[in-house]
């Protein structure tokens, strides 16, 4: 378990390396003087040498990119060009928002899709089954932001059940908010795991051990919810983790969508300021984020699958 | 080549037989039809503005209403359908075959190839789709090109996932075995005996792909960073929808249905599709 | 006085498939008495696993009892309800499993697995751990307590057939079915399982239903036999009978192609040509006939019954060859 640990989160960050490495050969290989960008046109010669030479700019590209990762190590992700203020503090100021925003649509879609996916499998073939499966279909199919703006038009500006923008204050306020755009971000999930769960959970029950559980008189009720569920719900975990990346970009147009403060209103705010640091930190910040959510996912799967955890 | 025709007219008769795929046929002819037929289709010139006809709802006139420049709003939506089938083709089947070469290279060529491209994939699939698209957009300017080239690389990954699986796994199967004790030829064996085993499953995945392709598209539209106005794409239709979505419902339901009706067509269409060329596939996914 | 514990009377069992009835099972008729050892012989897909699964009542969806009886302790299996059924399953019917690696659930600890089972036990926690850790020395696994907190994947596969089988006589059930508990693994370990299974056998008077196609097992573990072939009953009696003077074709090409029987160094493994009938269209008469040696035109025009042969000892057999020699 130890050495696939320390394995697992190796390639992590060698993943991670690479992706930041290119981001940052990237931005230098675009045309465009980031100074120029940064001080206006009408800046005077001098000026511009002095930032340039603040910036590093002036330096060969490897040495720009050892100060670029020495700064990273040290949290230190740029200077916003306008406010002045470390691109750090900006970038992790928002990304509360965003976590609790995919953090109450996975527990949400995650939580009814095992359910209805379970169902499905105990009652395969019934018409249940059948509704259950066009619906996953559909709902699967239907893109997040359509979805956010179907909601906001039905429920916020017609309806007015929930409120239409913003975060909210306090806790029921909080939530309050979050009732639409989890709702928007989730539904495709909940199809999602419904299939997943449905499909692992009919494998699981055709298994030889849950024949072992019947000759045993074990309840069907048990069988379902623990010997079966308990090994069906493995996919699951590293769906979720995959699904992350999903998560983050649907969460990007549910925060347009709704106006929540968020890293994907943060990012898409810089980039019509042409706020460079800003988009490239918030950009690295979600990249670390995906990557360690898939980590984190396929350790919490091996610790989950005891045979797993041995066989590394 | 009998034998490969035969085995299209199956496919297609397996996905006409399945209700899902028969809708899902019909939803994606239709929308073919309308981005072919669009300049004969829609009622009005799509850019053509009309200050006295501004957010008017649904009539005879115009069946989806007009937006705040007076522009008839079904026009733009057929016009639509062209741009994203624009982006959506070119991007989906660009990415297969780079996927499909970089796969069947990894597959088939030395260790440390394999190494570096697993390596070059996992990282391109490192970064959230659309935080990535954001990045190349904020670098080098939205357009149709721009969309286009990032969705083919935050794709070519999967491809060449797949393609890579496939040629390992029939690099051993015997038939290969034979072959290259007969002495055939690297491209020999490549072109003539893996292609055609492992296009069937790309092709598969290509049709699953174009849903969430479309949707790329339209979002970033929607966001102001895809297509670039006055061009009338789905995602652009809806951005205005947004920002009047007080005034009139019209926008956005104008704008989403066609995104919602593309997406659950293609989605039937390649779910079908995948059930009649491989069951097996259904697993994996 | 033998008291019977398990008769399965004329029992006929049919899969529905697209293909049309396949007639798995077909009038089996045989008995166990309590604590008596039956093995039951047969190639792969004689029917076997279907029987098993008709006295568990644990069969798949598309099974039709067509005809018949499973009678254990005098009630019909086969028309309880459901919950009287499962309150039979695990403890007064236990079974072992035939491939040990597949049995247990492999999220789950042994020790849970183990607990788990004696949900119908009033017993404390403590004191089914107890017992549980008691049938694992008892099986012969060393350190029970320290093994419970252990999964399936951390034991070999004899171990696991060891636990199988500690788990299957924790209730001490009144009948086991043990399904080709050791055709999964090696022949040392084979040994050292029949012993295990034999002495817990006699410590608990449990009768035992014993499924293999090894016949050197049936013949030292069992007190009668009973041959299947393609769903029916050729030949049962006592075993000493049966292997001494087997009265079918079949029984005997069986001995001739087990390998602890082939003496001298042979070029060819002695095999049974031919191929198991399609059961789902059955050939008229007798259902061995065309990969007999010895087949009449009478084997062509009707089904042999299962005649006895010798009174006292039980043994009865299937083929029209009996009859003419009895004739005779």
């Amino acid at each position: 378990m130890l050495s696939f640990t320390i394995q697992r989160i190796g390639l992590a960050v060698l993943i991670l390396f690479v992706a930041v490495t290119a981001m940052f050969l990237m931005i230098r290989a675009v045309p465009g003087d980031p100074v120029q960008i940064m001080l206006g046109p009408r800046a005077t010669p001098e000026l511009q040498a002095l930032l340039t030479a603040e910036l590093g700019l002036d330096q060969p590209i490897w040495k720009q990119l050892a100060i670029f990762y020495g700064n990273l190590l040290q949290g230190d992700l740029g200077i916003d060009v306008f406010s002045g203020r470390a691109v750090t503090d900006i970038v992790f100021q928002q990304l509360p928002h965003t976590l609790w925003l995919i953090l109450a649509s996975i527990v949400w879609s995650a939580g009814l899709g095992i359910v209805i996916g379970a169902y499905a499998a105990a009652h395969p073939n019934t018409i249940i089954d059948r509704i259950a499966a066009a619906i996953s279909v559909s709902f699967v199919a239907v893109p997040a932001f359509v979805l956010a703006l179907l909601s906001l038009l039905i429920f916020a500006v017609h309806l007015q059940w929930f409120p239409a923008i913003g975060a909210g204050d306090g806790f029921w306020g909080a939530l309050d908010h979050l009732v639409l755009p989890a709702f928007a971000i989730g539904l495709s999930w909940v199809g999602y795991i419904a299939r997943l769960v449905r499909a692992s959970m009919l494998e699981v029950m055709g298994e030889h051990h849950i024949r072992t559980a019947r000759a045993f008189g074990l309840s069907e009720r048990r069988i379902v919810m623990v010997y079966a569920l308990r090994l069906a719900i493995l996919p699951v975990v590293t769906v979720i983790g995959v699904g992350m990346g999903f998560l983050l970009s649907a969460a990007v147009f549910a925060e347009i969508v709704f106006a929540r403060p968020g890293l994907g209103k943060l990012v898409i705010d810089s980039i019509t300021t042409r706020n460079y640091p800003v988009v490239m930190g918030a950009v690295l910040v979600s990249t670390g984020l995906f990557a360690a959510s898939t980590a984190i996912a396929d350790l919490l799967n091996a610790w989950l699958d005891p045979r797993a955890r041995s066989a590394r | 080549m009998t034998n490969s025709r035969s085995e299209l007219t199956q496919i297609v008769v397996g996905i006409v037989r399945d209700p899902l795929g028969l809708v899902g046929l019909l939803i994606v002819g239709s929308i073919v039809f309308c981005a072919i037929f669009a300049a004969w289709i829609a009622p009005y010139d799509p850019v053509a503005m009309n200050i006295q006809a501004r957010l008017e709802g649904p009539s005879l006139a115009h069946p989806l209403g007009t937006d705040q420049l007076g522009r008839d709003t079904f026009s733009r939506v057929i016009m639509g359908s062209q741009v994203a089938l624009k982006v959506a083709l070119p991007a989906v089947f660009g990415a297969m075959f780079i996927g499909l070469a970089l796969g069947m290279i990894a597959g088939y060529g030395p260790k440390w190839l394999d190494n570096l491209l697993m390596l070059l994939f996992d990282t391109l699939r490192s970064f959230p789709t659309v935080m990535f698209a954001l990045a190349v957009v904020a670098l080098v300017g939205p357009s149709l090109q721009t969309v286009v080239l990032v969705v083919m690389a935050t794709s070519i990954p999967t491809y060449a996932r797949v393609a890579r699986t496939q040629t390992l796994s029939l690099r051993n199967s015997e038939f290969i075995l034979a072959e290259r004790a007969m002495g055939a030829s690297v491209f020999r064996i490549l072109g003539v005996h893996m292609l055609p085993n492992i296009i069937g499953v790309l092709a598969v995945l290509a049709a699953m792909d174009i849903p969430t392709v479309i949707a790329l598209e339209a979002g970033l539209s929607f966001l102001g960073l895809g297509v670039k106005p006055p061009t009338p794409s789905w995602g652009a239709l809806l951005k205005d929808g947004y920002a009047l979505i007080r005034q009139t419902p019209w926008l956005v339901v104008g704008g989403g249905l066609p995104v919602i009706l593309a997406t659950l067509g293609f989605t039937f269409f390649g779910e079908t599709m995948r059930d009649v060329v491989d069951p097996k596939l259904r697993k994996q996914r | 006085m033998t008291e019977v514990l398990l008769e399965i009377d004329n029992l006929s069992v049919d899969y529905e498939t697209g293909r049309g009835d396949l007639k798995a099972l077909r009038n089996i008729s045989f008995s166990l008495n309590k604590g008596e050892i039956v093995g039951i012989v047969g190639e792969s897909g004689c029917g076997k696993s279907t029987l098993i699964s008709s006295i568990l009542r644990l069969t798949a969806p598309n099974t039709r009892f067509r005809e018949g009886e499973v009678r254990f302790k005098g009630r019909n299996l086969l028309n309880i309800s459901e919950q009287d059924m499962r309150s039979l399953r695990g403890s007064d019917i236990s079974i072992v499993f035939q491939d040990p690696m597949q049995t247990h659930n492999p999220v789950l600890t042994i020790g849970r697995q183990m607990l788990d089972i004696q949900h119908r036990s009033s017993a404390t926690k403590a004191e089914k751990l107890h017992r549980a850790a008691e049938m694992l020395s008892a099986v012969g696994i060393p350190d029970p307590q320290a093994r419970l907190k252990q999964f399936p994947h951390e034991f070999s596969g004899g171990m696991r057939q060891r636990i199988a089988i500690a788990m299957a006589l924790m209730s001490e059930p009144d009948l086991l079915i043990a399904d080709e508990p050791t055709t999964a693994l090696d022949a040392t370990l084979e040994v050292q399982i029949i012993e295990h299974l034999r002495s817990l056998q006699q410590d608990m008077n449990c009768a035992v239903l014993f499924i293999s196609h090894h016949l050197g097992v049936i013949a030292e573990l069992c007190d009668r036999v009973v041959v299947m072939y393609a769903g029916a009953v050729v030949e049962s009696g006592d075993v000493r009978e049966i292997f001494g003077n087997p009265k079918h074709p079949y029984t005997r090409r069986l001995i001739d192609c087990d390998p602890g029987h082939i003496k001298e160094r042979a070029r060819v493994l002695p095999t049974i040509p031919g191929e198991v009938p399609d059961l789902a269209n059955l050939p008229k008469g007798c259902i061995f006939r065309e990969r007999c040696d010895q087949a009449m035109p009478r084997c062509t025009a009707s089904v042999p019954p299962l005649q006895t042969i010798a009174e006292i000892t039980g043994h009865r057999a299937a083929c029209w060859l009996n009859h003419e020699e009895m004739a005779s």
